[in-house]
């Protein structure tokens, strides 16, 4: 069976089959989920898009470069109020999607400097805690920044962003192409493909680049890594950089689609289920990064399902489906480590790391006892 | 004057409460080096456990306040301890050999159970402290302190006395120094690290138990959610003062206690009525980065050489 997918993978017809297959079920999701599931599931499917290049961006910093960052929502936070602020009637403002993008992708690169630079001496837990600390700074800013002078709205946030608009076209309208109608959620899901395909396809070129090894080496070992040449700050600062314009572009994307954006969706809870999208699909390895973020995100949707699933099973409600699902979503994260440390799709380099190939073992134990005799 | 002393007692009770939960993450971590992420959980079950207690003794029972509070106090500790045994049984042991980050995500994985199976046992309402304790004030050189203020701050340096003790004093305490240092080591030595592991967590979740009830003395109410922010403040304490340092975890809770009521009483001065108190928060984490930036590995952590 393996030997049969092994020979498979590498012909090159059958690769290309494959892959046709999927760009064809990647374009037709939002109308099949739309049938068989309901509008609310397009939704679901496009915040699906948004994480995974939340996740991908995390990926940089903690999976290759292995920098450990808890404060990473606090990017995407600043994507998005940069896109609030100069695309919405707070300050009269209305910036097409063109400027206000990357200009929010510039401003989280900033921040990510601004963080990377005072880091740089720390390890481990320590700088787990000041991203954290940096998180929750910029989230405090963002909800008390309504006095003396009135930037960010405070808690209540900021209200009627405007959608995307490309070449005339609102997103947030149903337009017709070729006898085909496509409400807002799919035309935002055909927005974020194309950008998360530019992502994944971003993330695999630098993975295998001078610059991804670098990171890669850092991760290994930090000393080992500046005594072979690498100029250790910059390719770190990089990371930080690199990773924060990924949030800071779906933060941008996520305040147009969502039309409002408040404090309260980048606390640290966020930072830590991106943390989870990463750890729980496979650190480092793009497959398990984009399976982790859209299970984190489908998951604890299905779970509202318990609910009909007591009414199968038992005839009646027992617990609020919605009290449950996260006890549900906890079980499941404590289980899914204990069973897969290594995550559920582990890269090539982990996966030698927690199994070594089993014919080498065995044959090093051969010799080992066979030298005692 | 008498603002500035009021609030240095104000966050010299608070400091005390932050050490007691700082040291059941330091203690784990010196020996484990894993952010045990559900501590604050534990201490809110702390809290929430005696709460039941005293409820149902107050009004099943009409037993005396004082009795109650000391039955609900001993019954959060037991609570406590078991459920802190248990976590480390079933959700860190079978992760001793993986890396270090899947522990990360299952301890944050048994906080939001610990979380929510609290929400659906009592609810998502805030739970008021029982009138168990007449408060009496009295006056300091213009500031004011209560009795339970000072049982607080009585109650937590004689647990940190204790456990100094314990560590530095007793055959226990040896063995526990000996693991952090080395578990193969200490094993060869006859040591049992897994008892030991056991046990350090069983000693921190009772500190966090009674650190919990405090916090619901001292701020009247409990609510399920008040471990996460908890925890958050005295892994920052830890931090601060090095992790994996007894006396490191002490100094850093009374410091961010001191630094975040001084903080909040002082912000809108220093920056010229700026910064509001709500920016109490940004001080604590300022301070924090500050001092990280200087001495990256606390103010009395050891220099961890770089890794061979």
């Amino acid at each position: 069976m393996i030997e049969r997918w092994q020979e498979w993978k590498h012909d090159r017809r059958a690769a290309w089959v494959a892959y046709i297959a999927l760009a064809l079920l990647l374009a037709a999701a939002p109308f099949l989920t739309d049938a068989a599931l309901g509008r609310s599931w397009v939704r679901i499917l496009d915040f699906a898009l948004l994480y995974i290049m939340l996740a991908l961006g995390l990926n940089i910093v903690v999976g290759y470069a292995g920098l450990l960052d808890l404060g990473y929502i606090a990017f995407y936070a600043v994507g998005a109020y940069v896109y609030a602020l100069l695309a919405s009637p707070q300050f009269g403002i209305h910036w097409p999607i063109w400027i206000v993008l990357p200009l929010g992708a510039g401003v989280a690169a900033v921040f990510g400097v601004l963080l990377g630079a005072p880091t740089l001496r720390l390890r481990g837990d320590y700088l787990a805690i000041v991203t954290l600390g940096f998180g929750e700074i910029i989230r405090i800013f963002l909800t008390n920044l309504n006095a003396p002078f009135n930037l960010t709205n405070g808690p209540q946030g900021i209200n009627l962003i405007d959608p995307v608009r490309i070449g005339g076209l609102g997103l947030n309208e149903t337009h017709t192409f070729l006898g085909l109608a496509f409400p807002s959620t799919h035309a935002y899901y055909y927005l974020f493909l194309v950008l998360a395909a530019a992502i994944v396809f971003v993330c695999i070129r630098l993975q295998d680049s001078r610059i991804g090894r670098a990171w890669i080496a850092i991760r290994e070992d930090e000393v080992a890594a500046a005594a072979t040449g690498i100029h250790t700050r910059n390719v770190k600062l990089l990371a930080f950089a690199m990773g924060a314009t990924f949030g800071g572009v779906s933060g941008g994307l996520f305040a147009g689609f969502q039309g409002f954006v408040s404090p309260e969706s980048f606390n640290l809870f966020e930072s830590i289920i991106v943390l989870c999208m990463i750890v729980l699909g496979g650190m480092g390895n793009i497959p398990g990064v984009i399976l982790g973020a859209i299970l984190l995100t489908t998951v604890p949707e299905a779970l509202r399902y318990l609910g009909v699933l007591q009414q199968a099973l038992f005839g009646r409600v027992f617990v609020d489906p919605n009290d449950l699902r996260m006890l549900v979503f906890g079980l499941a994260l404590v289980l899914i480590m204990i069973f897969r440390p290594a995550g559920l799709l582990p890269s090539v380099r982990r996966r030698r790391e927690f199994a070594p190939d089993q014919a080498v073992l065995a044959q090093e134990q051969a010799s080992l006892y066979d030298s005692q005799r | 004057m008498d603002i500035f002393l009021q609030q240095l007692i104000n966050g010299l009770v608070l400091g005390s409460i932050y050490a007691l939960i700082a040291l059941g993450y330091t203690m784990v971590y010196g020996i484990l080096e894993l952010i045990n992420f559900a501590h604050g959980e534990v201490t809110m079950m702390g809290a929430m456990v005696c709460l039941a207690i005293m409820q149902a003794l107050l009004v099943g029972a009409g037993a005396p306040p004082g009795v109650a509070l000391a039955l609900g106090l001993a019954g959060a500790i037991v609570v406590c301890m078991a459920l802190g045994f248990t976590i480390e049984r079933v959700a860190y042991r079978p992760l001793r050999r993986a890396p270090r980050l899947a522990a990360l995500i299952t301890a944050i994985g048994v906080s939001i159970v610990l979380q929510n199976v609290a929400m659906l046992v009592w609810g998502k309402r805030y739970i008021s402290f029982p009138p168990v304790i007449e408060l009496a004030r009295y006056d300091i050189a213009g500031a004011h302190i209560t009795n339970l203020q000072i049982a607080i701050v009585a109650l937590a340096v004689l647990l940190m006395a204790a456990l100094l003790l314990l560590v530095h004093r007793t055959r226990l305490g040896r063995a526990m120094r000996a693991t952090a240092q080395s578990p193969d080591l200490a094993a060869l030595m006859g040591i049992n690290p897994n008892a030991i592991v056991s046990v350090t967590f069983v000693i921190g979740a009772a500190l966090a138990a009674v650190a919990g009830v405090m916090v619901s003395a001292y701020y009247g109410i409990a609510h399920y959610y008040m471990g996460f922010l908890l925890g958050l403040k005295a892994f920052t304490a830890a931090v601060l003062g090095g992790i994996g340092n007894i006396a490191g975890a002490v100094l850093g809770g009374l410091l961010l206690g001191v630094i975040e009521s001084l903080g909040a009483g002082y912000i809108g001065d220093l920056t010229f009525g700026f910064l509001g108190s709500h920016y109490q928060d940004v001080f604590a984490f300022f301070v924090l980065i500050l001092v990280l930036v200087f001495r990256p590995s606390g103010l009395l952590g050891e220099r961890v050489g770089e890794r061979a």
